[in-house]
Order: C-alpha cells, then structure tokens, then sequence
C-alpha cells in the first residue's frame, strides 16, 4: 500500500471504538475504496483501553499487521490520555481527533509534545443533544472523515444515511438523531480545520 | 460477474458455507470462530439455508456428532478455534481413519499456556499428523475461495479424508476487507451435491464404521490411509484449476511470489504473508533480489516442490508461527528442511519462530529477516537455525 492512509482508534471496550472503526471501513468501501478495518484484542472487558485500525487506500492492501505510525489518531476517550501513549508514532504532518469538552490549548498539555495537528470535540454532547445519548461513535466518525478527508463530505453524507436508513429499519425515529450527530460534528471542526489549512499554506 | 463486498473472515466463511448448505452442522462456540456457527444459525433461523445445526456441549461431541452424520452420508461441517481443537482431537483421527470427508474451518488460535485468545499456529500445527489435509489462507478472501474447494477435494474417490480450511484468528478472521463474492448457484454447481458411495443408512447395503481392526490389516488401512493423502496433492490441483476456470482465481499447493530469481527467500504460512510481500516489493525497490513462497497447503506437505522452489536460492528464512518444544525448531522448520535434504538442495536455512499468541508481525520484521539472511550469506555471519524474532 503505497497511497492511502492509516488510523489508530483508542478507546475503551463498550464504547464502540471498534464499531466506528468497521463503519469507516463500510463507508469507505461503498465510495470504492480498498479497506481494512480490524481490532486488536487484550483481555475483553467493558472500560478496558481497546485499539482498532484502519486502512483505506486505492491500492490492493495485503498487510496485516497493527499501525505504528498513522496519519490520523482518534481518541474517543479522553482518560485514556494520561494512560495511554496515544501520540506514539503519529505522523507529524497528521492529527490527532480527541472526544473531550476541554479546549486545544488545554488538551495539547497531555500530549507529549506532539507538534502536528490537534483536534478537540464534545463527542459526548453532540450525542446527548441528538440522541439523549451517550453513544461518541456517531460524531467522532463524522470527525475522523473532516479532519482526515478519506472522502467527500457528500459520498460520506450519504452513504451515512443509506447505512442508517438500513441498520435501523426497525427503529426510524433514531436515524435523523444520528444524522444530526454526524452533521454537528462536522460543523464543529469546520472552522478549525479550515483555519489550518490557511496555516499550513503559509 | 463478481460481487464486491467488504467482510471479515468469518463472515467470508459462514458466507460460503450458506452458499454450499452442507447437510449437519454441529458446533460448539470459542473465540475467535464463534461467529462463524453464530452467523449460520442466523442464516438457518432466516431461512436463507436448510442445514441442520445442533448445538452440543463439548468439541468433543461437535467433532463426534459431525461423523456421525458424516458416516451416515450427510455432507457435515464444524468450526473450531484452539483449545476446542485439541480436545477434538481423538476424534480427528476417527474422521480421517475412517475416510469421511467432513469440512472443519478452523480459526487459528494459539494453544495455553499461557492463556491467550490471540493467533498463532498452534491448534493447527498440533493436529499435523491426524490424517486432516489442511489449506492455509492469507487473507478474508482465500478462506472463501478455500472454503468452496474443500469439499469437492475432500469427496474425491481418490481422496476421502477430512479437510481443514485454517485462517488467523482476528487477523483476517475479525478484520473487515475487500472481497470478490461468487453467485449462489455457481458456488452450489461447482461444489455439487453430495453423493457417498457407501454410508451407514443404507438399506441393502449396510457397512460397518469404526470396527476394531486385528493387527493382520490394520497396517494396511493405515496405508491406504497414507496413499490417499498422497493421491490428495493431484486432486488438490485439479480442483484449483477448476475454481480458476470458474472464478478466475489462481492457487496452487504455494504461491511463489518474486522468488524466479531470487538470491533470498521467506517461506511464510497464512496472513503473514500478505506483510511479506508487501515488504518484498519495497526491497525490490532498494535492488534486493528476495521473494516470497507462501503456503498454502499444509498436509499433504508438498516437500518435494517447495524443494525445486527453493533450489536456487542462496538462503531460506522458514517462518513458523508455532513452536514445536522438540528443542529443534518449528513444524516448518523440520520438514522443509527435511525435504530440502532428501531432494538434495543444500541452501542456507534459517527457522524462525514469530507472532506466537498474537505477537505482531510487521513489514520491518520482513525487512529485518532479509536482512540478516544476506549478512550471513555475503559476510559469514553466525545466526542460529532456531531463532526467535520481536522476542522481548
């Protein structure tokens, strides 16, 4: 796999960092794209630090082994960050996604000095406000595809809502709660991300 | 015209396995390949298939119920993962003994100690000599394609004998990839419907399953035990090429990636292989003349050709994901060498063992095993035949 990219999910078990980790794989095949989605396993247990991966790319991909230097890390909780060495191998010209009501200069504190991008998102609100839940997945997936730009924001949009519309046939009433999840988020990171791109150019 | 899709390995499997619709299906669940009978009693339950699925208490009674209706001329399937394989193991021997062409998928997964739901090769490598043919697949793909072969292979007059469709355990059993699907009535034509010559419920024509043997022919059903497995390799090609024919997918006994001219190559089983060759491209680039010779099937152990595959290599690296605890070296190890010394090739070897319970693997560790094959070939290094990598 020569082009393409990598991300590394953190999150705890139960959250659905795995989940979100095959629905950006699902979403990415249905633009046509070559995909790999996958967990790695530790002991299983609900709030055990759990890591999935992603590999989306227009090339055959035949490697199967965990990523050590992503492009993009998402964090979908952030107490994993005193805990977990979340930054380890990130690219510097990638970014990191982190699910926390605190602000950049706040969050980059815990980071070790990682010199690429920080993004920060209310995951949790976002999700409380659309579904008077807390299910982070929803919006940190519509995060990782803004920040990363794996796919146009349209084919992200609408294949979003085909997958819904199918996966809760049954119960309707949550799917435009989840497309709304997915709409914030991207609203939320719009202004940061365009604001680095203008200094990135610079 | 193929159906693309996206799946894991265990999907892929329990895919195919609603596209053949064998007759009996026991099992009993272990990670990793509890999904594959949980996803066919979805596929039973929704009346996209007709197989009888029984749900027992043991691998034991799985492995006995499957030959039991197996010897009854039902078409029967299992899976299993690790320990569930080895407390099957009395009745592998059965299954295989008595020439009855079951189907286990199973999903590699090491054995304990230490306890560890992770891959290795393991469960695999510990029923090498139960009389099984066994086909390893590298990714979500060759466990489908592998999976519609089995029984065309296993059924085979010249054959009869229980086959084993092995993938890695999470690596492509959990992993969701790209996947090329065949249409239902393909899959059903090539596979066929199951016709034994010879079963238990047959009136007029009763037989005898399992009976004790006095010692004046039980060393020539072993025999016949052993010509079958031979007769296996033929059989094995002979269907690829018709799955070629039908699906346009190539296998063979290994696959030989770059290795033509290559001065230095990985002999390496299942989705390892994909990272090695992935890594043999990049150090193409560089001007290294290295390769890979993936395996795929395992039993019958086809010795004689990785031996001509091997012939003009300057050193091999065996890569066994198992250890053997003989002191000596892997189940690779022992019997490519093995075969590298009966067919007169004498090459440099090296065995190393990787990724047990799930230690990862990477496109470095690739590089790092080329690496030190040349500096013992050009420099005269010193390296063990044994050695293990990414130990800590």
């Amino acid at each position: 796999m020569k082009n393409g990219i990598e991300i590394r999910w953190h999150g705890r078990g139960g959250q659905g960092a795995k989940t979100a980790a095959l629905l950006l794989a699902d979403v990415a095949f249905k633009t046509g794209q070559n995909v790999q989605g996958f967990p790695e396993y530790g002991p299983e247990r609900m709030g055990a630090p759990i890591t999935a991966y992603n590999r989306i790319s227009s090339d055959k991909i035949r490697v199967h082994s965990n990523i050590y230097h992503p492009d993009y890390v998402v964090v979908v909780d952030e107490t994993l960050l005193d805990s977990v060495d979340v930054t380890a191998g990130l690219k510097a010209n990638g970014a990191i996604i982190i699910n926390t009501a605190k602000s950049r200069a706040e969050i980059e504190k815990h980071l070790k000095g990682y010199t690429g991008r920080v993004y920060t998102i209310d995951a949790r609100k976002i999700s409380m406000d659309t579904l008077g839940k807390n299910f982070p997945n929803s919006p940190m997936l519509a995060a990782t595809v803004a920040v990363s730009e794996v796919m146009p924001r349209e084919d992200f949009f609408r294949e979003m809502s085909a997958s819904y519309q199918h996966k809760f046939a049954k119960k309707p009433e949550v799917i435009d709660g989840n497309m709304q999840a997915l709409e914030m988020a991207f609203e939320e990171l719009e202004e940061d991300i365009e604001n680095d791109k203008v200094s990135l150019s610079a | 015209m193929a159906i693309k899709e996206r799946m894991s390995g265990n999907e892929a499997v329990s895919y195919a396995i609603r596209q053949v619709n064998p007759d009996v299906m026991p099992a009993f669940p272990i990670t990793p390949s509890t999904e594959i009978p949980q996803m066919v009693s979805t596929y039973i339950a929704n009346g996209e298939m007709d197989t009888e699925f029984i749900p027992v208490e043991s691998e034991h009674s799985s492995m006995s119920a499957a030959i039991g209706a197996e010897a009854a001329g039902a078409r029967s399937l299992t899976a299993t993962s690790s320990a569930g394989l080895a407390l099957m193991w009395e009745e592998l021997l059965l299954a295989a003994s008595n020439r009855l062409p079951l189907v286990l998928t199973l999903v590699n997964r090491t054995l304990s100690g230490p306890i560890n739901i992770n891959c290795d090769h393991s469960d695999g490598m510990g029923a090498r000599d139960t009389g099984w043919i066994q086909i390893y697949a590298e990714n979500n793909q060759e466990a489908y394609d592998n999976f519609i072969q089995a029984y065309p292979i296993a059924e085979d007059t010249r054959v009869h004998l229980p086959v084993m469709i092995c993938q890695d355990g999470f690596i492509t059993s959990h992993a969701v990839e790209n996947i090329e699907l065949l249409e239902d009535d393909k899959v059903k034509n090539f596979v066929g419907e199951y016709e034994p010559e010879e079963f238990l419920l047959n009136p007029g024509k009763p037989i005898a399953v399992g009976p004790y043997s006095v010692s004046n022919y039980a060393m020539e059903a072993k025999k016949n035990q052993e010509i079958a497995m031979e007769n296996s390799k033929e059989v094995i090609l002979e269907i690829a090429k018709k799955f070629k024919d039908m699906a346009g997918r190539e296998y063979g006994l290994f696959e030989e990636y770059k290795t033509q001219d290559a001065d230095y190559i990985m002999l390496i089983m299942g989705s390892a292989a994909g990272t090695a060759k992935q890594a043999v491209d990049e150090l193409r680039e560089q001007g290294k003349k290295v390769g890979v010779l993936k395996l795929r099937v395992f039993r019958p152990f086809p010795a004689k050709e990785i031996a001509e595959a091997l012939k003009n290599c300057k050193a091999a690296a065996i890569m066994d994901r198992c250890e053997s605890y003989n002191g000596n070296g892997g189940p690779l190890g022992s019997e490519v060498t093995a075969g590298l010394f009966y067919h007169k090739v004498n090459i440099e070897a090296v065995n190393y063992i990787y990724g047990l319970a799930g230690r990862d693997f990477t496109i470095s560790d690739v590089n790092s095993v080329f690496a030190e094959l040349e500096d013992m070939v050009v420099n005269g290094k010193e390296v063990e035949q044994h050695k293990y990598i990414r130990l800590r």
